[in-house]
């Protein structure tokens, strides 16, 4: 059985000019574990593949079975890391994760064992220092480490990110991917993921999936990144198969879909 | 406002011209926070009283500074004199009462209650008390309210029109009809408030509902889209969603409104006091207007800035109140 199952999906929004395609068929088959990146150009309806998956939106065609059950709605087994962390800001840290964990987990898990699961994923995300600063009170790298701890407190089967490293600069961005990886590396659990960095996706994911352009965007190529675990950015700076891996990318996006600027 | 004067800052400057830190610098200082407001109260002072001397009324010339200075004496000696008269007036009572118990242990006494007119302190306490009592009303009523309408677009749709027609009305236009309504419902042969103060408190509450429920709603409403993602993530319940995100998120909102509806209903105040006769400010400016001695102007000038200062009290403390509460450290909170 197919894991996470992305089938034959469109979407048509309505708009005053009539409805608007903004999907055309998205096919992707996932399996348990794997890392897929969605890369494209802006506009090219990454995030409204996500939110479908996610369930907050609903597909107009064509649907997303996950471990056999059709996904409707959204919820916590498909966790999701906002492009802007989304935490509460009247809620601190630790609260915040406290509260996908009180939801998730009423009655599955005693206080105490709540509470443990609580610092052991902002232990995760190297957040165990800053447990009552409240969001203004911290930097943006800082907000999205707690959006992804949160993330995880919830179990999801699969995780999904939108761009959650898309507000950072280079080093806090490089420092997340290594957390990421290292938490994948632990966890083995089933992550998509929407970057516009090619060098990001290259070396994070098992799979990218790069995208057509909007509208009626679909799945232009998927590309399989052969590249041993784990991995090291040093070392594969100089590497020529990641190299391949990113012309290849960088081909689809700048000379095959090239978007009109 | 404790906060801002308990704040040692603003003895900082002095401090360093003492240990001779700068003074040249210290001194600009000082005279541009404090320097420059008091300048500007002096030559406001300055004008008053010379257009004051100009302004011939009937009843005498418009009081200026110093008038209501000494009003405001005058003011003070009739409240502790009144005040005297009071506790001459039980004590003589307790005297009676105990030298009849003396003499027959069984005799019934009298307990009467003190019948002195209310000083000018008294007033202004009832109307604190009236504008409290009123303000608590309209926001016990606009709250709840503007959630709703802020979560439900098509009850907004139904009661914005009743919002907008109601807003702009007058507690002056408000006034007979409230006096109408409480005259024929509150009746009671031993009642524990006074029709005027019944009275007052609703044409208050009447005016200052608009500003809380208009901000509450537009609070409520305003959620950001990715708050409402995460709620919807973790699938909580209607209830936990208003209760645990949508109402947190819009307290901010919903301070902003408290702190206009308590300007609004301090001002409702005073106008609706004079007209129901409410034993408050309002009423005090009513009567001296009417008495019509040479010392009335000065007395309500008095009062005019008493019911000033009153309200920069009111609106600070709401401020600070406004501080604590609010996690939006980003608005500008003056």
């Amino acid at each position: 059985m197919i894991h996470l199952d992305i089938s034959d999906v469109s979407i048509e929004f309505p708009t005053p000019s009539g409805p608007f395609k903004a999907l055309d068929s998205v096919n992707l088959k996932i399996k348990e574990g794997e890392f897929i990146s969605l890369i494209g150009h802006s506009g090219c309806g990454k995030s409204t593949v996500l939110n479908i998956v996610a369930g907050l939106y609903q597909a107009t065609r064509g649907g997303v079975v996950l471990d056999g059950k059709e996904v409707f709605e959204p919820g916590p087994e498909r966790a999701v890391v906002f492009q802007n962390h989304s935490l509460l800001p009247w809620l601190t840290v630790y609260q915040n994760v406290e509260l996908a964990v009180k939801q998730v987990f009423k009655g599955k898990k005693s206080k105490a064992e709540m509470r443990e699961w609580i610092l052991h994923n902002l232990e995760l995300v190297h957040m165990s220092h800053a447990l009552d600063k409240r969001p203004d009170e911290i930097s943006g790298g800082m907000k999205q480490r707690v959006g992804i701890a949160r993330a995880l407190s919830m179990e999801p089967t699969v995780l999904l990110m939108d761009e959650p490293f898309g507000a950072l600069d280079a080093l806090t961005r490089a420092h997340l991917q290594d957390s990421l990886m290292e938490i994948q590396n632990a966890l083995n659990n089933t992550v998509i993921m929407i970057t516009h960095d090619v060098d990001e996706a290259v070396l994070l994911s098992d799979r990218i999936v790069m995208m057509t352009n909007g509208p009626a965007a679909t799945v232009g190529e998927i590309l399989d990144i052969g590249l041993e675990r784990p991995r090291n950015r040093i070392q594969l700076a100089d590497d020529p198969e990641y190299n391949h891996y990113r012309h290849e990318v960088l081909s689809f996006l700048y000379e095959k879909h090239c978007k009109a600027a | 406002m404790s906060t801002l004067l308990l704040k040692m800052n603003w003895l900082t400057p002095f401090i360093q011209i003492i240990k001779g830190d700068r003074p040249g610098d210290q001194l600009m200082l000082i005279l541009k926070h404090a320097g420059v407001p008091l300048i500007g109260l002096l030559a406001f002072l300055f004008v008053w009283h010379i257009g004051a001397q100009n302004i011939n009324t009937s009843l005498g010339t418009f009081p200026g500074p110093a008038q209501v200075y000494q009003q405001s004496l005058t003011l003070i000696e009739e409240h502790t004199a009144e005040r005297q008269k009071e506790e001459a007036f039980y004590q003589r009572q307790d005297a009676r009462n105990a030298k009849k118990l003396e003499k027959n242990p069984d005799a019934t006494i009298k307990i009467r209650p003190y019948t002195g007119s209310p000083t000018f302190f008294d007033q202004i306490l009832t109307s604190l008390i009236t504008v409290m009592a009123g303000f608590i009303l309209a926001s016990v009523i606009a709250i709840p309210l503007g959630i709703m309408i802020g979560l439900n677009s098509t009850l907004y749709s139904a009661i914005n029109p009743l919002i907008q027609l109601f807003k702009p009305v007058s507690p002056l236009a408000w006034l007979p009809l409230v006096t109408m309504v409480v005259s024929a419902v509150y009746t009671s042969d031993d009642p524990m408030f006074a029709k005027s103060f019944i009275t007052s408190l609703l044409t208050v509450s009447l005016c200052s509902l608009w500003p809380t429920l208009i901000n509450t709603a537009v609070g409520v409403s305003g959620i950001s889209k990715d708050l409402q993602n995460v709620s919807q993530v973790l699938r909580l319940g209607w209830l936990t969603h208003v209760i645990k995100i949508v109402i947190p998120a819009s307290i901010p909102a919903v301070f902003t409104g408290l702190r206009l509806s308590l300007g609004i209903a301090w001002m409702v105040l005073i106008a609706a006091e004079m007209l129901a006769q409410n034993p408050g400010l309002g009423k005090f400016v009513w009567d001296e207007f009417q008495n019509g001695s040479s010392d009335s102007l000065g007395r309500i000038m008095v009062a005019v800035l008493a019911i000033g200062f009153i309200g920069f009290l009111l609106d600070r403390l709401m401020l600070v109140i406004q501080r604590k509460v609010s996690w939006d450290k980003s608005s500008a909170l003056r």
